[in-house]
């Protein structure tokens, strides 16, 4: 049984507008110990895919599903009260945003402690001494002095460290990082994601990483997800998304970063021209057919999901082989 | 926090000062207090004679010093009226306007605040809808008609509680209630207010992932970060209401610093009006000093600047 099994999520936002198809039918499962990176531009509706999980989508947004299973228990299904057991306990979610997701009014080791205590009865010495220790483990120093102190004393890095160590608190399950470094230093970045990774191995979870970083997913995840406009285009072992792309998005996306050793000095890199389609009523066929090279008559209808290898699949009627060059 | 708690009292302390002054200054451009003390038969003598008597034909600067070298040993002279230690006087008057307004403001905090937070976290509902339209009416009420209408109501028809003076605990309830009507529909807007600001915040969405239950979530992270302004604004409630006690104490004839000062500023009874003046520019400084610490322990962030 996979840790985590999605079978077509649909999230839908009204708005004056009208009906926003934020996301379209995303179906994905992660095994424990798996890292999984959701790939996407802003807007393709991957932010939105790993609040649903949590059950933390905005009020207005409608989610839908054929299944959502964690370890067997259908969240579709679980009521708000079984929900709130889950958060914090088996599944636990670190932000982006680390100046604002920590209270300014609680000192640090407050909100730490909080997050055992609500699920375990433990005493507060015995949750002090956990959240000291896993201060300690996400590189915290002096972490038993850092407990006294609010969030606005400590540094952003220093604040996604605690988010981190707040997330383990109850040794989770399954952690979900929606973008954790992008309100980071570049330097503080790198030290955080390999944090996340070790930790994920050491602790033997899995773990979720929503990014629009193409080199992040290549550092620490398994498999790869890529969203566009609210779809999943192409979803595979990192080792097959990236050795063979098969989605021209997926291409696009690819091209358009620099690679140590293949990409030449002053060689422009790939973009991809065009916008996201506007995900407000009905959409038919392809969302990425009017910005692809490769579109044809056939992009209007239905896509179907196709198998390329061992979990490697993709929603294109593109032969691999042909989109490949 | 002491280095805190030191510079907001040199403010506090100054600020009592210049009012000292101003008010000082006001009262004695208001026209010649000997001819009025004197009477309006009274020979160019007798006024004279009353102008030494109260040492008003020295200096205003000299006059000032000699009020404040009194009043910072809690010696404001001698009423011109009662013929009484105007310390005295007004020291029986402080404890009934005080009671009124603390209960006052006790009561709109309790009432607009879980009010304000459930109309927050129920936005768009009925409750919510109820709520606003009770605080567009709630401000459009004279205070001294709402007092008359709960006298009909509850005093002179149900004859549950005393038409009006300050002798019991209940004596308090209705002037209570009509002071503290018009610090309602304020607070609790921006309780209202503070309080959807602080629940689309990321900080609660952490709580909410955390898995805390929807009260832990409401109560402590998000009604303490949204009654910080709530705090500053009933300092400035209480402010109103002491000056608003003029108008309840006269509807229900009860004996406080309202009614006192009432009668002092007909009578032109100046040291009386002065020791006023001082009194609640001081509770009011005292309370807004209050509400900075209050505020500094709510949100740690203050603390600093």
């Amino acid at each position: 049984m996979p840790l985590l099994d999605v079978d077509n999520l649909t999230i839908q936002i009204p708005t004056e507008a009208g009906l926003l198809n934020a996301v379209n039918g995303v179906s994905f499962t992660l095994e424990r110990g798996e890292t999984l990176a959701i790939v996407g531009e802003s807007g393709s509706g991957k932010s939105l895919t790993s609040l649903a999980l949590m059950d933390l989508l905005p009020s207005r947004a409608v989610r839908k599903a054929r299944s959502m299973r964690f370890d067997g228990i259908d969240l579709m299904a679980v009521g708000q009260r079984k929900m709130e057991d889950l958060r914090g306990d088996r599944m636990a979610m670190i932000f982006q945003e680390p100046m604002t997701s920590l209270n300014p009014a609680y000192t640090v080791g407050d909100q730490l402690i909080e997050a055992l205590r609500r699920h375990r009865p433990v005493s507060r010495a015995v949750a002090r001494e956990r959240a000291v220790h896993l201060l300690e483990r996400v590189g915290i120093t002096a972490a038993a002095s850092r407990l006294g102190q609010y969030p606005h004393q400590l540094s952003g890095g220093l604040r996604q460290r605690v988010m981190i160590a707040m997330g383990l608190m109850c040794e989770p399950d399954l952690i979900i990082a929606d973008e954790p470094t992008t309100a980071l230093d570049v330097t503080i970045q790198a030290q955080i994601l390999m944090l996340l990774r070790d930790i994920q191995r050491e602790f033997g979870m899995g773990l979720i990483l929503v990014t629009h970083d193409l080199g992040v997913v290549a550092r620490v995840a398994t498999k790869v997800a890529v969203m566009y406009a609210g779809r999943l285009v192409e979803t595979g072992p990192v080792e097959a998304v990236f050795g063979a792309p098969s989605h021209p998005y997926t291409q696009g996306l690819l091209r358009a970063i620099p690679v140590p050793g293949r990409t030449r000095p002053g060689e422009p890199l790939g973009t991809i021209p065009g916008q996201v389609p506007n995900l407000i009523g009905p959409l038919a066929g392809c969302a990425f057919r009017n910005r692809c090279e490769h579109a044809t008559d056939a992009c209007a209808a239905a896509i179907p999901e196709r198998d390329l290898g061992p979990g490697h699949r993709m929603a294109c009627v593109l032969d691999p082989v042909a989109t490949a060059a | 926090m002491l280095a805190f708690l030191l510079r907001r009292l040199a403010v506090a302390l100054s600020v009592v000062l210049t009012v000292s002054v101003i008010a000082f200054l006001l009262l004695h451009l208001s026209g010649d207090l000997a001819t009025d003390l004197a009477g309006p038969e009274a020979s160019p003598e007798q006024v004279a004679q009353v102008r030494a008597e109260y040492g008003l034909d020295q200096p205003l600067a000299v006059q000032y010093g000699h009020w404040l070298a009194g009043a910072v040993r809690f010696d404001f002279g001698q009423s011109f009226y009662f013929r009484e230690s105007v310390a005295s006087l007004v020291g029986d008057r402080i404890p009934i306007t005080l009671k009124l307004g603390a209960i006052a403001l006790g009561l709109a905090l309790l009432f607009a605040i879980p009010l304000g937070a459930l109309a927050a976290v129920k936005r768009g509902s009925w409750f919510d809808r109820a709520t606003l339209a009770f605080c567009a009416l709630g401000q459009a009420v004279p205070t001294f008609w709402l007092g008359l209408t709960l006298i009909i109501i509850f005093s002179v028809n149900l004859r549950w509680l005393p038409v009006s003076g300050n002798a019991t605990w209940s004596h308090y309830v209705l002037p209570s209630v009509a002071l503290g009507w018009y610090a309602i529909p304020a607070v609790m807007r921006l309780t209202r207010n503070g309080m959807l600001d602080v629940m689309a915040s990321d900080y609660i969405r952490t709580a909410r992932a955390k898995g805390l239950r929807p009260k832990t979530v409401i109560f402590k992270h998000a009604l303490r970060n949204a009654v910080v302004p709530v705090v500053a604004l009933a300092a400035v409630q209480f402010g109103f209401m002491l000056g608003g006690s003029i108008v309840v104490e006269a509807v229900f004839s009860m004996q406080g610093l309202g009614q006192l000062a009432w009668e002092a500023i007909g009578r032109k009874d100046f040291p009386v009006v002065q020791a006023i003046v001082m009194l609640l520019a001081t509770i009011y400084i005292l309370l807004t000093f209050l509400a900075d610490i209050l505020n500094a322990w709510l949100d740690p962030r203050i603390r600093v600047a």
